[in-house]
């Protein structure tokens, strides 16, 4: 199983998320590091995620767009907070206007990840936190719509 | 769950959500219940303005009002706090997507959907 645990504080709204892949610390942290390796899973397959800019430095900044069925771009941005190569990072996540300038009226995600050394692989603990339910409850509507679209990309590939 | 994120309620509640101040109003009244003439003294904006404004989100279910002597005081919906388990679990969906990819990203076999077992606190 990949996903050994999952812990959610609906007062502190944090989502606490601990995976284990059966691949050494170094390659886990790639996907992380390399924004290649990264636009193969931070978007869901109907919503593939483009990195423009990728400054992987401490207060450093990214910037992507995830691009729909239709062709509609959703522009975000990250700013590393922390990197501990190859041990975890923390950034934080937010939208960004067309021109890939930070949204402030939308919601942020903080997250902090941290990667463990462990028998016959690499374990990977996610913290996502929100400032607001309000954060939250917009973020998780917007990636749920994406979970939509993709479910209905699957049920067609079944279909035909 | 993705049939009651698209429910009319929850459009509802997202457009309320929408605009800046009335996500301010819900943050505030959310702490501690306050009047509509207290909230009006807060943002540059008429009264008539800010009574709109808890209109909206009384529609949306995200703040209730009762009157007290001569003052309307608005309180934050107790229901919609209870809302944030749900959208945790949401939240926990894309990221165990997200893991799914990584995993195969990694050359690991994809596992079978099943539900797993998590803990809230």
């Amino acid at each position: 199983m990949t996903v050994i645990n999952v812990v959610k504080d609906t007062e502190a709204l944090t989502l606490t998320l601990t995976a284990e892949f059966a691949a050494p610390l170094d390659r886990v942290w790639q996907v992380w590091a390399d924004p290649r390796q990264l636009e193969q899973w931070w978007g869901p397959p109907t919503w593939p995620a483009t990195f423009v800019d990728f400054d992987f430095v401490p207060g450093g900044r990214a910037t992507y767009f995830m691009t729909g069925p239709d062709g509609d771009k959703s522009h975000g941005w990250w700013q590393f907070m922390s990197i501990d190569e190859p041990r975890g990072l923390e950034l934080a996540d937010g939208f960004a206007s067309d021109s890939g300038e930070s949204d402030d009226t939308m919601p942020k995600t903080q997250m902090a990840v941290s990667l463990d050394e462990m028998d016959g692989g690499t374990r990977m603990t996610f913290v996502g936190s929100f400032d607001s339910l309000e954060d939250m409850e917009r973020l998780t509507a917007m990636g749920m719509a994406e979970g939509l679209t993709e479910a209905a990309g699957q049920i067609d590939a079944l279909l035909t | 769950m993705v049939v009651e994120m698209l429910s009319p309620n929850v459009d509802r509640v997202f457009a309320a959500l929408s605009d800046a101040t009335r996500r301010d109003i819900v943050e505030r009244v959310m702490h501690a219940e306050e009047s509509v003439s207290s909230l009006a003294r807060r943002y540059s904006m008429s009264f008539a303005a800010v009574q709109k404004h808890v209109a909206v989100l009384e529609r949306a279910s995200l703040v209730t009002k009762r009157t007290s002597g001569r003052e309307r005081l608005v309180t934050g919906n107790v229901e919609s706090v209870r809302a944030a388990a749900q959208l945790l679990d949401d939240y926990e969906q894309i990221w165990r997507g997200r893991i799914d990819r990584i995993a195969a990203l990694l050359g690991e076999p994809a596992e079978p959907s099943t539900t797993h077992p998590s803990n809230d606190s």
